[in-house]
C-alpha cells in the first residue's frame, strides 16, 4: 500500500508550508493585546470568515471519516452536508447570531455566564477545553499514522513537525492567523481534491455508470438496487437503506439534534463568527459558509463511492492494496489516500497530499484557537486572576497567558495523541462520548435565547443530566455486531441497533430531550435571578428590534441568503433524493 | 489588517507555474499518466490554478488602487 512521492510533490508541500507560516509572521505585529490575539479584534470580513467557518469543520478527521463513510454507506453519507448542516447554518445566521454578537460575549461558555451563570459557564468551559485538546490529539494520530503506514513517514517526526508548523502560526498572529490561513486552506483542498473527483467519476463512467455499477453491491446487501445512490428515497424503514436509520431519526436525529448541537452552539465553529466585522457580517458568516458546504460532498464523497466499486471490482487490484482490518473489513480511514494514490500521478499528488494536510491544520487550529479562548477568559480570567481596573496592562497579561495557553493546548494535543497511539479504543470512546455533549448544550442555549423564564439552576442541570443520560444510553445499548465495548453497552444490553449510525442519531436524541425536559421542569421549580434589563439584548423577547437592512440588496441581507442556500440546497436533496 | 487574495493569489500562481512546467517536462511519460487515464492532469491542473491566482491578485489589486 506504499506510495512513493517524487521531489516535486515535497516541493508544493514546502511552499505551502511556507505560505502558511508566512501569514503567521506577516500578522504578528498586529497582536497588541488579548483582544486581537483571542478575538482577532472583531475585524474579520464576512466572506474571509465564512469560508473560515467551513474550513474549521474540514479537518482531517472530517475529509478521512467522510471518505470512508461514503465507501461504507454511499450516497446517503451526503445527508451529513444538507439536512446534517444547512438548516442548522440558517436557524443560526438568523435567529441566534443576533444574541451571540450582540451580547459581546467572547466565548460561548461566556454566553451562559452571561445568560445564566458562573457554574452554567465552569461546566462548559471545563467540557469544552478538555474536548478541544482531546480532538485535535486524534485527528494528529489518524493522521500522522496514516502518513506512517502510506507514505513511510516517521510517526513522531510528521506529529512533532505538523504540531509544530501549526503552532508556529498560531501563537504568531492568533485567531486572525488561524483565521486567514482556515482560507487558504479551504482552496488548497477544493483544488488539491478536484482531479480526483474528475479522474474517479470519468473512469467509472460518469454519473450514469457509477449509478449502474453499484447496483449489483446494493442487492448484494440485500436493499434495493438504488439505495446506495440515493439519498432519502429508502428511509421509509430503517432496514431498507445502508444508514439503517429511518426517515424520522435522520430529520430529527441528524437534521435537527446532531446539526443544531454542532452547527450552532460548538464554539469552535461559531468563534469564526464572532471575529467578523460587524453584527451584520457575522450573521452571513454561516451563509456564506454554507454556500461551498453543499457541494463538497462531491470532492469528498463522491471518491469514497467509488472507491467502493473499485474495491469490489475483481479486475481491479485495488483491493489487494487496500489495509484490511483483523476481520477482513476495509481501514475506512485509508479511503482518501489510498483513492489519491490510484489516481493521481507525480505533481498533482503532493497537490492532493497537501490537501489532507491543509485539513488537518485548519481542523487542529480551530481546536487551539477556540481551546486559548476558553481557557483565557472563561478559566484563567474567571477563576485564577480576574480583571483590574487597568484596562492596558490586562491586555498585555491576558495576551501573554494567551499565547502560553497556545503552547500548552498544542503539547496537550500531542500528548493525547500517544494517549491515542497506545490505547486507541478509549480514544474512539472519548469521540464519541463528546459527538454527546453538544446536544444538550443546544437545548440550553436555544431555551435561554427564546424563554426569558429559564433559569440558571435549571440549566446547569438540564445539561449535566442529558450528558449523563447520554452516557447511560450509550453504556445500555450497541450496535449490531460490535466487538468492544467501546461501541456502547458497557453496563448491559438493552438494546441493539442495527447500524452504529442509527445508536449515535438516538443518543443524541436522547440527550437533547432529557436536557429540555430538565431545564423546563426546573425552570418552573426554580427563581429567576436575573432581571429583564440584564436579559436584555440575550434573550428575543427582551431585545429591542434591529434597524431594517431593507436598503441593501438581497445578496448582503442575511434572509436574502438565506433564502438562496435554502433554495440549492433542496434543488440538490430533489436532484438526489 | 492584511488582504488574504494576496498570499492566496501568490501562492496559487507560483504552485500553478510550477505544476504545469512540470506537466509540460514529463509529457513524453505515458507510463506516468496511466493513472489519471492518459490525462496530462498536471498541465491542466497547473495552468487553472495559475488563472486562479491570477484572479485572486487581480482583485486584491484593483482593490487597492481606489
Amino acid at each position: 500500500m506504499r506510495v512513493d512521492l517524487s521531489w516535486i510533490d515535497y516541493l508544493i508541500m514546502i511552499i505551502y508550508f511556507i505560505f502558511v507560516l508566512g501569514i503567521g509572521w506577516f500578522l504578528r505585529k498586529f497582536m497588541k493585546n488579548a483582544n486581537a490575539f483571542l478575538e482577532a479584534g472583531r475585524s474579520i470580513p464576512a466572506w474571509v470568515a465564512g469560508l473560515a467557518f467551513v474550513s474549521t469543520n474540514l479537518g482531517a478527521l472530517e475529509v478521512m471519516g467522510m471518505t470512508g463513510s461514503g465507501m461504507k454507506y454511499g450516497m446517503m453519507t451526503t445527508h451529513f452536508y444538507l439536512i446534517g448542516a444547512i438548516p442548522a447554518m440558517i436557524f443560526l445566521a438568523l435567529f441566534m447570531m443576533p444574541f451571540y454578537y450582540g451580547s459581546k460575549a467572547r466565548s460561548v461558555p461566556e454566553f451562559l455566564k452571561l445568560r445564566y451563570d458562573e457554574k452554567t459557564r465552569g461546566l462548559n468551559a471545563i467540557m469544552f477545553a478538555t474536548m478541544t485538546v482531546l480532538a485535535s490529539g486524534i485527528s494528529m494520530y489518524a493522521l500522522a499514522i496514516l502518513m506512517e503506514n502510506v507514505l513511510g513517514w516517521n510517526y513522531n517526526l510528521s506529529l512533532w513537525a505538523s504540531a509544530l508548523i501549526v503552532l508556529g502560526y498560531t501563537y504568531l498572529g492568533g485567531l486572525s492567523s488561524a483565521i486567514y490561513n482556515e482560507v487558504l486552506q479551504f482552496f488548497i483542498i477544493v483544488i488539491g481534491l478536484l482531479p480526483l473527483a474528475v479522474l474517479s467519476l470519468k473512469d467509472v463512467g460518469g454519473w450514469i455508470g457509477l449509478k449502474a455499477r453499484l447496483a449489483p453491491l446494493a442487492i448484494s446487501r440485500g436493499i434495493d438496487s438504488d439505495a446506495l445512490t440515493t439519498m432519502w428515497r429508502h428511509t421509509g424503514s430503517s432496514a431498507s437503506n445502508p444508514f439503517g436509520v429511518e426517515w424520522f431519526g435522520l430529520f430529527f436525529g441528524l437534521g435537527f439534534v446532531l446539526a443544531f448541537g454542532y452547527w450552532c452552539t460548538n464554539f469552535l465553529i461559531v468563534q469564526r463568527a464572532f471575529a467578523a466585522e460587524s453584527k451584520l457580517a457575522a450573521r452571513k458568516v454561516p451563509l456564506i459558509g454554507g454556500l461551498p458546504k453543499m457541494f463538497l460532498p462531491f470532492l469528498i464523497i463522491v471518491p469514497g463511492i467509488i472507491a467502493l466499486i473499485l474495491f469490489n471490482d475483481p479486475l481491479s487490484d485495488f483491493k489487494t492494496n487496500f489495509p484490511l482490518d483483523a476481520a477482513g473489513k476495509p481501514i475506512y480511514d485509508y479511503t482518501i489516500i489510498m483513492m489519491l494514490k490510484q489516481y493521481l500521478p507525480a505533481g498533482v499528488l503532493g497537490l492532493g497530499i497537501t490537501a489532507l494536510l491543509a485539513s488537518f491544520m485548519s481542523g487542529m487550529a480551530g481546536n487551539i484557537s477556540a481551546f486559548n479562548t476558553v481557557w483565557t477568559y472563561d478559566i484563567y480570567q474567571s477563576y485564577i486572576r480576574k480583571r483590574t481596573s487597568n484596562e492596558e496592562a490586562d491586555g498585555q497579561h491576558y495576551l501573554k497567558v494567551g499565547r502560553i495557553a497556545t503552547i500548552f493546548g498544542i503539547l496537550l494535543s500531542i500528548a493525547s495523541a500517544y494517549i491515542a497511539s497506545k490505547f486507541g479504543n478509549i480514544m474512539d470512546f472519548l469521540q464519541t462520548i463528546f459527538s454527546l455533549i453538544n446536544a444538550p448544550l443546544f437545548a440550553v442555549i436555544f431555551l435561554g435565547m427564546f424563554w426569558k423564564r429559564t433559569t440558571g439552576h435549571a440549566a446547569f442541570t438540564g445539561l449535566l443530566a442529558g450528558f449523563l443520560l447520554a452516557l447511560l444510553h450509550h453504556g445500555l445499548t450497541i450496535p449490531a455486531g460490535a466487538t468492544t465495548l467501546v461501541k456502547g453497552g458497557w453496563i448491559a444490553t438493552l438494546h441493539v441497533y442495527p447500524v452504529e449510525m442509527a445508536q449515535n442519531f438516538w443518543t443524541a436524541i436522547i440527550a437533547c430531550a432529557v436536557s429540555t425536559i430538565v431545564t423546563v421542569g426546573l425552570t418552573f421549580m426554580t427563581k429567576q435571578k436575573k432581571s429583564d434589563e440584564e436579559l436584555k439584548g440575550l434573550v428575543y423577547s427582551l431585545t429591542p428590534r434591529e434597524l431594517s437592512d431593507a436598503h441593501l440588496p438581497w445578496y448582503q441581507r442575511p434572509a436574502g441568503l438565506a433564502i438562496l442556500v435554502g433554495t440549492i440546497s433542496i434543488i440538490l436533496t430533489i436532484i438526489f433524493w | 489588517m492584511v488582504d488574504i487574495r494576496i498570499p492566496i493569489g501568490f501562492m496559487f500562481s507560483i504552485l500553478g507555474v510550477l505544476i504545469s512546467i512540470f506537466g509540460f517536462v514529463t509529457k513524453a511519460n505515458s507510463v506516468m499518466y496511466q493513472k489519471s487515464l492518459g490525462i496530462n492532469v498536471n498541465i491542466i491542473m497547473g495552468l487553472l490554478m495559475l488563472v486562479f491566482g491570477l484572479i485572486m491578485l487581480y482583485f486584491a489589486f484593483r482593490k487597492k488602487q481606489k
